[in-house]
Formats: C-alpha cells, structure tokens, sequence
C-alpha cells in the first residue's frame, strides 16, 4: 500500500509462543515507513486476537533467583560458537531477544533486515526499586550489509510490568 | 604421523627444509635444531598426520626427494608399549557428523575419507589461501572408461556459515555409505562425478572458531595491515564492485581490489574455468536464508535458460518441503534477496555452466549463523 506520507504495509501474522508451539495468535498490524527520513521508527501498530500463554510463574521464579543473586549476574556469547544456551540463561537470552525486536523496530527501514545473532555480553546491575536491569551488548546481523553491529541495550524487566528498554 | 628421511641436496634445499621445519615447527628426530639442517647430511622429521599431506606437497614443488620412514608412529609406538585405549577419535573412524569440526579436523576427515574409499574417492590439490593452507576437493567418481560430466559444489565461502561445510561433509558420507545399496546414487555416478571442496575459506573458517565467531570474510590485510579481509563471494569476475559491495575494506561486503584478487578466488576461478565444458552444475553452499537462487545478483535481467533453471530449482524445493516442512523460497538473487555483484554463482553462469545455484540453508534468522548442532541432521538430510 502505497501513501503519500510514506509507504503503508498493512499485514497479516501469526504469533507462535517458541515455549509453546502449537498454540498461535492471529495478528493484525499496519506499518508506516517515513517518506524520506531514515531516523525515524516506522510507526506500528497491531491488534492481537486470542492470547498468548501464562507464564506467571515462570517470571516469578526467575524473578526471585536474580533478586537473590549474592553476584550480579554476568555471561558472554549466548549462544555460544555451537549454538548451545545453557538453561538457566535460556531467559536472559529470550528477554535479550525482546529487547533486540525494540532496537530493530527503532532501526529498520525498508531497505533493512535484521536479526539477533548473538549476545556478545550481559550484566546486571542491581537496583534499589523492584525491576530488574540487565546491560546488554547485543550483536545484530543485517542482511543487506552483510555488518554485524554490537548495540548496547540497557534492559528493566519485572513481572508484572514487564520489559522496557532504556538506551546507553 | 609419519617421519621422513630427506636429503637434501643443494644449499637452497637445505634452507627451505629449516625454514619448513621451523615455521611448522616439526619435529625434528635428526638434526635436533633447523639451522643444523645441511645440504648433503641426513634428514629425519616427523609430521603430525594433519600436514603430511601439505609437507609432501611443498617437497614435491622443491623437488627435493624424501622416504616415508615410519609410515605410522603411532603403530610403532603401540608395538613397543600396551595401551588402554586409541585417543585418535577422529582418525580411527566414528566421525560425528553432527558436531561442528574445527578445520584441523576437516582436514583428517579428508584423509580418512580418501583412505577408507580408495575406489571412489581422491584427494585433489586445488590451491592455496592468502595464509597459505592448503584447499582440498574430493572428487567422488566411479572408475569408467567415459568422460563425465561433473557437479561441483563448495561449501564456506563464507567464515561464520559453519552449517554450511558441516552440510558438505554429511553428503559426501551419505554418497559413500548408500552407494553400494542405493541404485538412485550408483546410476548418478555412472553418469556424473561429484567435486565437493568441504571449506573454501579456509583461513576465514579458523578466525571464526579461534577469534570472532561471527567472521564472514577472508583474512587478506589492506591498508598497510590496519584492515582484514575480502568478502569472497563479492571477488568474483563477474560484474565486479558494481552493486551491493563496499570498496571500503572494514566493510563485511568489501569486494576485494579487483575482481579475483583473492588466492582462494583464483583457485576456484582457475580450476572451474579449466573443467568448465564439463562442468554441468555449480552449487555454492551458505547460510542462512532457505533460499535457493538462481543467477543473477547483480541485475533483474534473467539468464537465458531462466525457465529451466527455475523449473529445476522448484522442484528441488519441493522435495526440501518434503522431509520436515522447512519452506524455502526460490527465485534470483536480485528479486528476492538484494543485490550484489561477484558472487561466484554468476560468474560461473556468465562462462557458460548451464545450472548455477546458490543454497541458503537453514534457519531464517532465529538463530542465524550460530544454528544448534542438533540443527545439522535435518537441515543436512531435508537438504540431501
């Protein structure tokens, strides 16, 4: 669909929960690129039918094992060169995962094509409020370039409120 | 391991036997230190079983005459003193192929395969890298009074693309294990002979296990040594730096200072160009994408025999889809991927090798370049 704003996508997805497959969302979204500026986000927005899995307990027991961390907790290469993630990182890796769709959301034009290919680097860094923070370099692969780019994201996360990214 | 007896007979043999031995740093059984290493005076060395190959090579392009003395160390140690168990995994057989191997590795595989299969197998020197290993192909070809026509395939163009050589090795073992009980594989090699060259950026391969994973390039300095590697599959002949490449040297895209710049390039270009009225089809391996594609990069025009390319290409597909459902999409280079310039697919079309495909095996950015071994199965056997 083309605008005179800029070039509209207007698309249907299917979400499927990695952790949970067989079970999928029906999405609907519509995507603005910006004529002309490339500094600018796409504009986004989407409806979900359906609903994707609890996981309440899951984030509660991860949240407790960090927040009783004695060492802030700290990993590189996730995965590593074989493409293996030891499990109790399995969700430092997804929530790496969910930060790298917001940079690549506020780094995509339509001539880019981005993903995560590896987390090069994590730390936490503990706080006095009730989020968890995790610094991140990520690296991100883009096809057209063939580049690898280290992006550092800096991560809250907490239960109830989920992920929010804040950049360095 | 084997040890050689050499005796060299000039003063110029003499210091190409020091300088290999030191810069190999071989083990040497008489004269203890290179520099007593004299022309006239016997030669004793043993070479670790990775470099004999490479070490029998560089004397034969000296030609400086040697003896194989001890054919296997190892034996001969074993016969002197019990042992518990072989620590030569590798070497003895049972080689995983759903592991990724270091070259080191690869490079004994490629021994072994040649040894255990004498009747079908051989070992070819194809050429040298810019840090002078030495590539190796594997011709798989039946014994037969008739020239046939050839099917090349290179795997690793790429440094990071590790599923791809892993790919080239799981073929050449499903070739050599069915081909007593599969008539499919016996007819296909009455008629063809398979080239495969396991890795072909080599040098780039080792950076991407010991240095930086995510590596793509060759390992050639630029810019006085400041600045490595040449994006290979932009470096070749084939409307070189005109679209989709950098002429800057830290770009992953740098397509070289001339089209073929490269060693490794010009060892693949040379051989191909040499064979190419019997070369019927090229595949070139990488990652990731599932795709197959079709020339060319570097323009929309398509190749004159675009249907049958695209025919062949769909059907191949298709029977992909088949084994696990993995969907890959096909069509040229410039339509669905971007475009790009060099690429060795095109250039071997624009000679005249009628069927040119590049591969793009799994995943779809999920995990990327850094695919789980326990993805090498089925991406190898969906794509078998």
């Amino acid at each position: 669909d083309i605008d005179d704003a800029g070039h509209k996508y207007c698309l249907e997805l299917e979400l499927e929960d990695v952790l949970d497959k067989g079970r999928t969302v029906l999405c609907a979204a519509e995507v603005l690129y910006p004529l002309g500026s490339t500094s600018t986000a796409p504009e986004v927005q989407v409806t979900a039918q359906g609903e994707l899995r609890s996981t309440e307990e899951a984030d509660k027991e991860f949240y407790n094992r960090i927040r009783s961390l004695e060492k802030e907790l700290v990993a590189e290469n996730i995965p590593d060169s074989h493409g293996n993630v030891p499990p109790e990182l399995e969700p430092i890796h997804l929530l790496a995962w969910a930060a790298s769709g917001y940079v690549i959301w506020q780094n995509s034009t339509e001539n880019t094509k981005f993903h995560l290919a590896q987390v090069q680097h994590v730390k936490q860094v503990k706080r006095s409020d009730e989020d968890l923070q995790f610094d991140y370099v990520l690296l991100l692969h883009e096809m057209v370039s063939q580049e690898v780019i280290p992006w550092e994201v800096t991560v809250l996360w907490h239960p109830q409120r989920g992920a929010r990214v804040s950049r360095d | 391991d084997q040890v050689l007896h050499i005796v060299p007979e000039t003063f110029q043999q003499a210091q190409h036997l020091q300088l290999l031995c030191s810069t190999l740093m071989l083990d040497l059984w008489k004269p203890l230190l290179p520099e007593d290493i004299r022309a006239g005076e016997d030669l004793h060395v043993r070479v670790p079983a990775p470099l004999v190959q490479e070490v029998k090579d560089s004397l034969d392009q000296h030609m400086i005459s040697y003896r194989v003395l001890i054919p296997d160390v190892q034996k001969l140690v074993d016969q002197s003193m019990p042992r518990e168990r072989s620590s030569h995994r590798q070497v003895s057989g049972g080689y995983v192929y759903t592991e990724y191997h270091p070259m080191e590795e690869i490079y004994q595989w490629m021994t072994q395969i040649q040894k255990n299969n004498s009747e079908l197998v051989t070992q070819h020197f194809l050429g040298k890298t810019f840090e002078n290993r030495t590539m190796y192909y594997l011709q798989i070809s039946q014994p037969s009074n008739k020239t046939k026509k050839i099917i090349w395939m290179d795997c690793g163009i790429h440094a990071r693309e590790w599923i791809s050589p892993a790919f080239c090795q799981w073929f050449v073992k499903e070739i050599l294990q069915n081909y007593k009980s599969d008539p499919k594989i016996r007819r296909f090699l009455q008629n063809l002979d398979l080239y495969v060259l396991p890795v072909l950026n080599i040098d780039g391969y080792i950076y991407s296990w010991e240095e930086d994973r995510l590596w793509r390039k060759n390992r050639s300095p630029y810019e006085n040594g400041t600045c490595y590697g040449t994006d290979l599959n932009r470096n070749f002949n084939s409307s070189w730096g005109s679209v989709g490449i950098s002429f800057n040297c830290s770009s992953d895209i740098f397509c070289g200072s001339g089209p073929e710049s490269e060693p490794e390039t010009r060892a693949v270009a040379q051989f191909i160009k040499s064979r190419k009225s019997d070369i019927l089809c090229y595949l070139t391996i990488h990652s990731y994408g599932q795709l197959i594609l079709t020339p060319y990069g570097s323009t929309t025009k398509p190749p004159h025999n675009n249907e049958e390319l695209m025919k062949v290409a769909k059907e191949a597909a298709a029977a992909l889809t088949g084994k696990y459902g993995t969907s890959y999409r096909v069509g040229s280079t410039a339509l669905i991927l971007y475009s790009n310039s060099g690429s060795s697919r095109d250039w071997v079309h624009t000679i005249g090798i009628p069927f040119s495909y590049t591969f793009e095996l799994r995943d779809t950015g999920t995990h990327g370049f850094i695919l789980p071994a326990n993805q090498i199965q089925p991406t190898c056997e969906e794509t078998m």
